[in-house]
C-alpha cells in the first residue's frame, strides 16, 4: 500500500467555495504557508452555481439604502434569533468586499452612471443585489480562483477530508484521502478553518449537488464544536418540478426580483391572499404597485412573492395540497407576462435571466419569454452549522477551528435573505481567515497522535473489507442514502410534526445501524461507491441533529413550520438558540441557550425600521 | 387560459415516455487501457445522459466514475463525448438522440483518462496560472473605485461566462490530435486572455506572451472550438481573431504600442470600445 503523504501549513482551508477561497486568499496575503483543499476541482463548488446576486447596501441604485437598514432587513429575515453582533459586521463590511472583487477583476452590471448594478431581491427593504444576469456565483468564484492562485496558495483538488486531528482541546490538522487514487493525505495545520458548505443532500428534493453532505458540520461535530441552529433549512420556494430528472434544480428569485409572479391553476396570483403581519406595510396589495416596483418606483411597496423565502413556500405547499397546483405538482411561475407591459420583453428576460432561460429551453422544453414555468419548493440552504464567535469565526470551543461560509451559523437566524450567502461568505471568509492566521501566528504546531490517524484510516477502508470478508452481507451506500433522503423529506421537510420527527428519528438510528454494515466493491481509484459510503456518515449525523433540533422547537418560526405549534412563542422559543454537542459517552446532546441581548444602538435600529 | 394542464405537455416527451429500455456503451478503464461495456437501463421523460450514467451507477456499476455537480449546465464538471460528440452529459437530454441503437459514452479525448468518463484536466490549471494575471488601472472615481459603462463591458461578460468544461480544449485539433499542449494555451485559455485584455481596467500587456509563450500562431481559425461551447461564447470571432490582430499590430508597429501604453487603457485604443468614463 502506498504510503501516506504528509503536508505542514501554519492554516489549513477545507473547502474552495466563496469562503474557502475568500479566507485563504486572507490567511495568505499575510505571508504564512496555507493549503486548500476541496472535493470537486477548483472554481466547480456550490458558489459556482448561485444565480441572483450578491447583497451589499452599496446604494447605487436607492441611495436611502445603508448598513443599518441591511443589519435590520437580516435580522427581520431571521426572526430575530440571528446572532445579531454577526448581522452587524455582516451588513457594515459587505460593501467593501464587494468592491474588492472588482479591484480583482469582477465585472458586475452596471448602471447607467457605471456604478455596480444592483437587483431586488425577497426581503431586501432596497435594490441591493449586486449581480452580473444570473450567474452571479460563477463571476464571485472565478475572481477568487483567479486572484487566488496567484497568492502562493497550494491547492489540493479532488481530496476529501474525512477527520480532524487534535491535540488534546485544539485542532491540529487533518486527515484526507484523494479521490484519484485513493491515497491518505495527512495534514498538519496550526488553524484550520472548515468552509465544506451546506447538507442539502440530506433531503430527496433539493437544489444542492453531491458535495452537500455536511462534511464540515460533522467534521467539527466529532471534534467537540458546537452546532446551532440545525432545525433551520431553507427550502427555496421555486425549484423546478418538471421533468422529473431536473426536480429541485433552483430557478432563481431574480425571476420574481425582475417580475414574475406566482399563480395558481384557477390563473390567481395567490401571493397577494397571504400577506404576514409585520410584512404588509411594505407589501403592495394590488398588481400594478407591485410592478411600479419592479421599475423602480421608490413610492411603490414591493409584490407579494418578494415576501421571504419561509412565508412563499409554504403558500405554494398550501395551493398544491389544496388542489390548485400545476399538472405536476407546482405552481406557475410567469414572468412571460410583462410582454404586457414592456416592449421587447423577450430580449429583455434573456438578457436579465440568460442562464434560467435556457435551463428551461435545454431541459424542459419551456421557452421562459412566451410561457409560465412550474416550480416547487426544494432544500436549498442550512441556517444552522458551526457555532463561532461573531468577530474571528472561531469555534466557542475548540481552539485553533474556524468556520465560515453555509457551514458556519448565526448570521442568517431562523431564515436566510436571498443575497445575504454570497455576502456573508466573503465578509466571514475574510474574517475566519483573518483570525486563522493570527492564531497560527500565536500558537505552535500541535502535536500529531498517530493513532487518531490510523483509527480514522482504518474506518475509511472498512467498507471495502466488509464487501469481500468472511461471510460478508454488505449493505449498498447508495440504498441507504435514498432512505435516508426520503425520511428526511417526508418526516422532517416543509411542514413538520412531533410525532414524524420522532419517527424519522428512530429511522436514522436504524440506517446508522445499516450503514455500519456497508460493503462497496472495487477499488480504491476515483470509486464513487466508496466516497458516497464516507459522505454517508456525515450526512446521518446532520439529519439526526436537523431532526433533534426541530423536535426540540416547539413553535413555528421562519423556516421551521410546525403543524403541531403552528405559532410563534417569542416569551420562550424567540429567545434562545438550540445547540447541539457530542457527549462523552457519543451521544447527541442537546441545549438551549439565551441569546445575549442586544446593545442599545443596534435595538434602536431594529425598532426605528419597524 | 394560459395556465392550463396541456401547456406543458410536449409531443417529444410522450414519445419517450413510451420507450424502456435503452442501451449505454460506456467507456470503463484507467490510464492502463479499457474497453466499452454495455448497460441497460429504463428512460423516463425529460432524461439526460447524466441522469442515465447515475442510474447505471446504482443500478449495476457503483464504481463507474464520472464528475458532475450543478446538473444544469453551470459547474463544467460532467463533460464527456456522448456519440462522438463533446458534451455537457447534464444539458444532453437522450430524447435528443436515437435510442434504437446504443448511445456512447466516452471521456475527453484530449486529456489522459484517469478511470471511466474522468480525464486529467490538470492542464488547464496549469496553463491558466501561467498567464500575467489582472492588472487594474488606479481606480479613478471619488469613491476610490471606478465607473465602467455598460457597453464597454458587454464583451468581457461574454469571455466571463465561461464554465471551464474545457471541451473547446477538447475539441482543438492542435491539442487533440498533434498534442502541441506545451506550445498552445487552447482556446479556453485564449478566452481567458481575452477578457484580460479587453477589460476596460487592466493595464497589463500580454502580446509578447500571445505570439511566443501561447503559441496563439497555432490556431487556424477552424471554428470548432466556437461550436461545441455549452456557453455559446463566440471564441474565435471575438476572442481569438482580435487577439490575433492585435498580436500583429503590435509586432509590425511598435511605436504605436509604446504610445497605446502610455496612455492609460489599452483596451480601449485597441477595441472599438468607446473609452470608459473617468466618472
Ligand atoms: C443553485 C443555487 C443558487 C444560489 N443562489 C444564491 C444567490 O443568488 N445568492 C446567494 O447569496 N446565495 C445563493 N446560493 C447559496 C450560496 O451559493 C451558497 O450558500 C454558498 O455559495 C456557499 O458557499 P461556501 O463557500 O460556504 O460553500 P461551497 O461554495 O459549497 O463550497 C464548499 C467547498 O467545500 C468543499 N468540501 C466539502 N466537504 C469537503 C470535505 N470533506 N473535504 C474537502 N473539501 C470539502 C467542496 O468541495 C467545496 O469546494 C445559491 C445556492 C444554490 C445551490
Ligand atoms: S478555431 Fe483555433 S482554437 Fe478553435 S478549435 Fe480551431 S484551431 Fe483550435
Ligand atoms: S470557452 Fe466554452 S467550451 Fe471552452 S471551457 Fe469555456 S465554456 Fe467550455
Ligand atoms: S454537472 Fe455542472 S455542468 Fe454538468
Amino acid at each position: 500500500m502506498a504510503e501516506d503523504q504528509t503536508f505542514e501549513f501554519d492554516v489549513l482551508v477545507i473547502g474552495a467555495g466563496g469562503a474557502g477561497l475568500r479566507a485563504a486568499i486572507e490567511a495568505a496575503s499575510g505571508g504564512l504557508s496555507v493549503g486548500l483543499v476541496c472535493k470537486s476541482m477548483l472554481g466547480k463548488a456550490h458558489t459556482v452555481m448561485a444565480e441572483g446576486g450578491v447583497a451589499a447596501a452599496l446604494a447605487n441604485v436607492d441611495d436611502r439604502d445603508n448598513w443599518r437598514v441591511h443589519f435590520s432587513d437580516t435580522m427581520r429575515g431571521g426572526q430575530y434569533i440571528n446572532n445579531w453582533r454577526m448581522a452587524e459586521l455582516h451588513a457594515k463590511e459587505a460593501p467593501d468586499r464587494v468592491r474588492e472583487l472588482e479591484a480583482w477583476g469582477a465585472v458586475f452590471d452596471r448602471t447607467k452612471d457605471g456604478k455596480i448594478l444592483q437587483r431586488n431581491f425577497g426581503g431586501h427593504k432596497y435594490p441591493r443585489l449586486a449581480h452580473v444576469g444570473d450567474r452571479t456565483g460563477l463571476e464571485m468564484i472565478r475572481t477568487l480562483q483567479d486572484h487566488g492562485i496567484h497568492q502562493g496558495i497550494d491547492v489540493h483538488m479532488e481530496v476529501t477530508v474525512i477527520t480532524l486531528l487534535k491535540d488534546g482541546d485544539r485542532v491540529c490538522g487533518a486527515v484526507a484521502y484523494d479521490r484519484e487514487r485513493g491515497r491518505f493525505r495527512i495534514f498538519h495545520a496550526k488553524a484550520v478553518v472548515l468552509a465544506t458548505g451546506g447538507i442539502g443532500r440530506a433531503f430527496k428534493i433539493t437544489s444542492n449537488s453531491w458535495e452537500y453532505t455536511g462534511d464540515g458540520h460533522a467534521l467539527a461535530y466529532h471534534a467537540g464544536a458546537e452546532l446551532i441552529d440545525m432545525e433551520f433549512i431553507q427550502f427555496h420556494p421555486t425549484g423546478m418540478v418538471w421533468p422529473p430528472s431536473v426536480r429541485g434544480i433552483l430557478v432563481t428569485e431574480g425571476v420574481r426580483g425582475e417580475g414574475g409572479i406566482l399563480v395558481n391553476s384557477e390563473g390567481k396570483r395567490f401571493m397577494f391572499e397571504d400577506i404576514p403581519d409585520n410584512y404588509k406595510s411594505s407589501t403592495a396589495d394590488n398588481p400594478d404597485e407591485g410592478w411600479r416596483y419592479v421599475l423602480g418606483d421608490k413610492e411603490a411597496r414591493r409584490p407579494p412573492e418578494l415576501l421571504t423565502r419561509d412565508h412563499v413556500a409554504r403558500c405554494i405547499v398550501r395551493e398544491i395540497k389544496e388542489g390548485r397546483g400545476s399538472p405536476h405538482g407546482g405552481v406557475f411561475l410567469d414572468i412571460a407576462w410583462i410582454k404586457e407591459k414592456i416592449s421587447k420583453s423577450e430580449e429583455h428576460i434573456k438578457r436579465k435571466l440568460p442562464s434560467m432561460y435556457h435551463q428551461f429551453k435545454q431541459l424542459a422544453d419551456i421557452d421562459i419569454t412566451t410561457e409560465a414555468m412550474e416550480v416547487g419548493p426544494t432544500t436549498h440552504y442550512v441556517m444552522g452549522g458551526v457555532r463561532v464567535e461573531a468577530d474571528s469565526q472561531m469555534s466557542t470551543t475548540v481552539p485553533g477551528l474556524f468556520a465560515c461560509g453555509e457551514c458556519g451559523a448565526g448570521i442568517n437566524g431562523a431564515n436566510r435573505l436571498g443575497g445575504n450567502s454570497l455576502s456573508d461568505l466573503l465578509v466571514l471568509g475574510k474574517r475566519a481567515g483573518e483570525h486563522a492566521a493570527k492564531f497560527a501566528g500565536e500558537h505552535g504546531a500541535g502535536g500529531i497522535d498517530q493513532s487518531q490517524v490510523e483509527d480514522a484510516k482504518r474506518w475509511a477502508l472498512a467498507p471495502f473489507e466488509r464487501f469481500e470478508g468472511p461471510g460478508a452481507d454488505p449493505e449498498g451506500a447508495y440504498q441507504i442514502q435514498h432512505s435516508l433522503q426520503e425520511t428526511m423529506q417526508d418526516l422532517v421537510g416543509i411542514v413538520r410534526r412531533g410525532d414524524e420527527m420522532e419517527r424519522a428519528l428512530g429511522e436514522i438510528k436504524k440506517l446508522r445501524e445499516r450503514a455500519g454494515k456497508i460493503g462497496v466493491p472495487g477499488n480504491r481509484e476515483f470509486n464513487p461507491g466508496w466516497h458516497t459510503a464516507l459522505d454517508l456518515d456525515n450526512l446521518l449525523t446532520v439529519s439526526e441533529a436537523v431532526a433533534r433540533s426541530a423536535l426540540e422547537r416547539k413553535e413555528s418560526r421562519g423556516a421551521q413550520f410546525r403543524e403541531d405549534y403552528p405559532e410563534k412563542d417569542p416569551d420562550k422559543w424567540g429567545k434562545v438558540n438550540n445547540v447541539v454537542r457530542k457527549a462523552a459517552d457519543g451521544s447527541m446532546q442537546l441545549k438551549s441557550i439565551p441569546i445575549p441581548e442586544m446593545p442599545e444602538e443596534l435595538s434602536k435600529i431594529i425598532k426605528e425600521m419597524g | 387560459m394560459r395556465y392550463r394542464a396541456e401547456q406543458c405537455v410536449h409531443s417529444r416527451f410522450l414519445l419517450l415516455s413510451e420507450m424502456s429500455k435503452t442501451t449505454f456503451r460506456i467507456w470503463r478503464g484507467d490510464r492502463e487501457g479499457g474497453e466499452f461495456r454495455g448497460y441497460e437501463t429504463e428512460i423516463t421523460e425529460g432524461m439526460v445522459v447524466l441522469d442515465a450514467v447515475h442510474q447505471i451507477q446504482a443500478e449495476s456499476a457503483g464504481d463507474l466514475a464520472c464528475r458532475w455537480n450543478c446538473k444544469a449546465g453551470k459547474c463544467g464538471s460532467c463533460s464527456a463525448e456522448v456519440n462522438g460528440m463533446p458534451k455537457l452529459m447534464c444539458m444532453t437530454r437522450l430524447s435528443d438522440l436515437p435510442l434504437d441503437e446504443p448511445v456512447t459514452v466516452q471521456p475527453m479525448k484530449a486529456f489522459p483518462i484517469i478511470k471511466d468518463l474522468i480525464t486529467d484536466v490538470s492542464w488547464n490549471y496549469r496553463v491558466k496560472k501561467k498567464i500575467k494575471k489582472f492588472k487594474p488601472r488606479p481606480p479613478d472615481a471619488e469613491d476610490d473605485t471606478w465607473r465602467m459603462a455598460q457597453e464597454d463591458i458587454d464583451r468581457v461578460q461574454e469571455f466571463r461566462k465561461c464554465i471551464e468544461c474545457f471541451l473547446c480544449q477538447d475539441v482543438c485539433h492542435v491539442l487533440r490530435d498533434h498534442d502541441l499542449h506545451d506550445e498552445f494555451i487552447g482556446p479556453r485559455a485564449m478566452v481567458y486572455t481575452a477578457a484580460l485584455e479587453m477589460h476596460p481596467l487592466d493595464t497589463e500587456d500580454r502580446t509578447e506572451e500571445l505570439r511566443k509563450a501561447y503559441g496563439i500562431g497555432y490556431c487556424n481559425i477552424t471554428k470548432c472550438c466556437t461550436k461545441v461551447c455549452p456557453e455559446e461564447i463566440t471564441i474565435t470571432d471575438n476572442a481569438i481573431i482580435p487577439l490575433k490582430e492585435r498580436v500583429v499590430d503590435d509586432f509590425y508597429d511598435p511605436v504605436a504600442r509604446f504610445l497605446k501604453r502610455l496612455g492609460r487603457g489599452k483596451a480601449k485604443a485597441e477595441t472599438e470600445a468607446p473609452a470608459a468614463k473617468p466618472d
